[in-house]
C-alpha cells in the first residue's frame, strides 16, 4: 500500500513538491485543498509561497481543524519556507495567523529581498553528503526551545535552517526545487516511526 | 559559498507566487487591502492601467517614493513596471530592491526594436505575451515568468483567453512535432531553437505562465485558470471596482478553488458593489491597444 502524502494545494510550489515525492518508491502525493482530503494523508506537505497568504487561507477556509488533528495524531507534517513560518509558534515582529504547532521562533525575509535569494550546500545531521538547497526570499529559526525535543539539523551561517520536533519538520529551503530527494526520504520515513 | 540570484532562484519566486493573485496598487493603502485579501504579491504603480489609458500622455516607471513606501508597508513581494526596452529604468527597480520587474506594455515602449536583456540582471523579470512565440522570444531574454498581454485597464476578459489559448494550442502543436520539424518550426516562428525544442519534450513552458490584462470578476479569474494559468494579475479590476476589499478577496477565493463552481459562485455572492466599467476591445483603434506593442 502507498503511502498517502497530501500536499496543501491553496498557493505556492506545491505541483514541485508532487512531483518530487511522487519519485520516492511506495509514495502517493496529491493536492490538497479541503478538510475531507486532508483527513485521507498519512502525511502532509505545507509548500513555499507567501506564508501570509497561505495562512489566511487556511484560516478563511477551517483547514486548520484538519490539520492541528493529524498533528495531535503523530502523522508527519513538512513546511518549507512559507510552510515553516505557518508551523511556527512565534514569527518576528509579525502578528499574522500561523498554525503555531512547533516551539520556534522565526524571522521572516531574513536574508534579505529576492535579489538576495541564493543556491548553496548544506550539512544535514543524519544524512552523509552535502545537501544542495535554495533558498528563496527565505526565513529562518531564530530560536528554537530544546526542552521541548526541538532537534537543529542543519544551519547555514549559525542559523537553523531545518530543524524537527517529533512529527513536524521544517525547512526554511527547497528541497523540491532541486533533483535531491533525500530529504523527501527522510520526511517520509518519520511515517514509519 | 553561496550563490545568488541564479536561474533557480529567478524561476523559484515565480513557481513560489502560483495559486495567487498579484494585484495592482498605488497607495500603501491599497497594498495593505491587498495584502489582508490573500495577495501573493502586489504591483506598485503611480495610475492603474485604466488611467493611464483615460489620461494618456507617457507611461514611465512609477515615482520611486511610492514604490519604496509601499514596499515598507507590505511582507509580500513588491513588483515594479519598466518601460519596454528602458534597462536604466530596470537597473533604478533592481537598485531600490523590488522583487520582480515587469517589462510592461502598459507603460509607454523606450525602444520600438529591442526589449531589455534580462540575463544581466539580478532581480527576475516577468513579460507579457500575446502567443508562445513571444512567450519563448521573451523568456530566451532571462523572463523568469510569463504572462498573457490581455488588453490592460479594459476590463474585459476576451483578449487574456485569446492570448492564453494561443499559448495553450501552440504548445500542444510543438509536442505532435517530429524532431525533424522544429527547425522548421522555429524558423517559422520566430522564437529560439532550444526552447521550442525543450517545448516540444516537456509539453510545457519552462516558465510558470500567468494570466493578465482584463480579469475583473471571480469568475474571470477561474476561467483564466481552468484556460491553464498558473496565477493571476489583477491591474485595474479591484481598485476600480466599488467595494475593492471584497473584491479583492472574492478574486482571491475564487483563484484558489478555481476548479469547484460552487465555491466561485460563492466567492461572487460576497461581492457588493459593481466590477469595473469594461470597454468593447472590438471597437477599439489599433493605437489605443497595448497589447500590440512589444514585439
Amino acid at each position: 500500500m502507498s503511502k498517502i502524502v497530501g500536499v496543501l494545494a491553496l498557493q505556492g510550489d506545491f505541483k514541485e513538491h508532487i512531483e518530487a515525492l511522487n519519485e520516492v518508491e511506495g509514495v502517493e502525493a496529491r493536492p490538497v485543498k479541503t478538510k475531507e482530503q486532508i483527513a485521507q494523508c498519512d502525511a502532509l506537505v505545507i509548500p513555499g509561497g507567501e506564508s501570509t497568504t497561505i495562512g489566511k487561507l487556511m484560516e478563511r477556509f477551517g483547514l486548520d481543524e484538519p490539520i492541528r488533528e493529524m498533528a495531535a495524531q503523530g502523522k508527519p507534517i513538512w513546511g518549507t519556507c512559507a510552510g515553516m513560518i505557518v508551523l511556527a509558534k512565534e514569527i518576528v515582529e509579525s502578528d499574522q495567523w500561523r498554525l503555531g504547532l512547533m516551539d520556534i521562533t522565526v524571522e521572516r525575509n531574513a536574508f534579505g529581498r529576492q535579489v538576495d535569494s541564493f543556491e548553496t550546500d548544506l550539512d544535514v545531521k543524519g544524512i552523509d553528503e552535502p545537501v544542495h538547497a535554495i533558498f528563496i526570499r527565505a526565513p529562518y529559526v531564530r530560536e528554537v526551545c530544546e526542552e521541548c525535543g526541538v532537534d537543529v539539523l542543519a544551519t547555514f551561517e549559525d542559523k537553523i535552517v531545518l530543524c524537527r520536533q517529533g512529527n513536524l519538520l521544517a525547512s526554511a529551503f527547497h528541497p523540491e526545487l532541486t533533483d535531491d530527494r533525500r530529504i523527501q526520504e527522510y520526511f517520509l520515513s518519520m511515517i514509519e516511526e | 559559498m553561496a550563490e545568488t540570484s541564479t536561474w533557480r532562484t529567478k524561476v523559484g519566486l515565480a513557481e513560489m507566487l502560483r495559486g495567487g493573485v498579484i494585484m495592482d496598487v498605488t497607495t500603501t493603502e491599497q497594498a495593505k487591502i491587498a495584502e489582508d485579501a490573500g495577495a501573493v504579491a502586489v504591483m506598485a504603480l503611480e495610475r492603474v492601467p485604466a488611467d493611464i489609458r483615460k489620461e494618456g500622455g507617457v507611461a514611465r516607471m512609477a515615482d520611486l517614493r511610492i514604490i519604496e513606501e509601499i514596499m515598507e508597508a507590505v511582507t509580500i513581494p513588491v513588483m515594479a513596471k519598466a518601460r519596454i526596452g528602458h534597462f536604466a529604468e530596470a537597473q533604478v527597480l533592481e537598485a531600490i530592491g523590488v522583487d520582480f520587474i515587469d517589462e510592461s506594455e502598459v507603460l509607454t515602449p523606450a525602444d520600438e526594436k529591442f526589449h531589455i536583456d534580462k540575463h544581466a540582471f539580478k532581480v527576475p523579470f516577468v513579460c507579457g505575451c500575446t502567443d508562445l512565440a513571444e512567450a519563448l522570444r521573451r523568456i530566451g531574454e532571462g523572463a523568469a515568468m510569463i504572462r498573457t498581454k490581455g488588453e490592460a485597464g479594459s476590463g474585459n476578459i476576451v483578449e487574456a483567453t485569446r492570448h492564453m489559448r494561443a499559448v495553450q494550442t501552440a504548445i500542444k502543436h510543438l509536442t505532435g512535432l517530429r524532431e525533424d520539424e522544429l527547425m522548421t518550426e522555429a524558423k517559422n516562428m520566430g522564437a529560439p531553437y532550444d526552447l521550442v525544442r525543450e517545448v516540444a519534450q516537456t509539453g510545457k513552458l519552462p516558465v510558470p505562465n500567468f494570466a493578465a490584462g482584463g480579469i475583473a470578476t471571480p469568475a474571470d479569474a477561474a476561467l483564466m485558470m481552468q484556460l491553464g494559468a498558473e496565477s493571476v494579475f489583477v491591474g485595474s479590476g479591484i481598485f476600480k471596482s466599488e467595494d475593492p476589499p471584497a473584491r479583492a478577496k472574492a478574486i482571491v477565493h475564487a483563484t484558489t478553488y478555481y476548479e469547484d463552481p460552487v465555491e466561485v459562485a460563492n466567492a461572487t455572492r460576497g461581492l457588493k458593489g459593481a466590477a469595473m466599467q469594461g470597454l468593447d476591445v472590438r471597437s477599439m483603434a489599433d493605437e489605443e491597444r497595448l497589447a500590440t506593442r512589444g514585439w
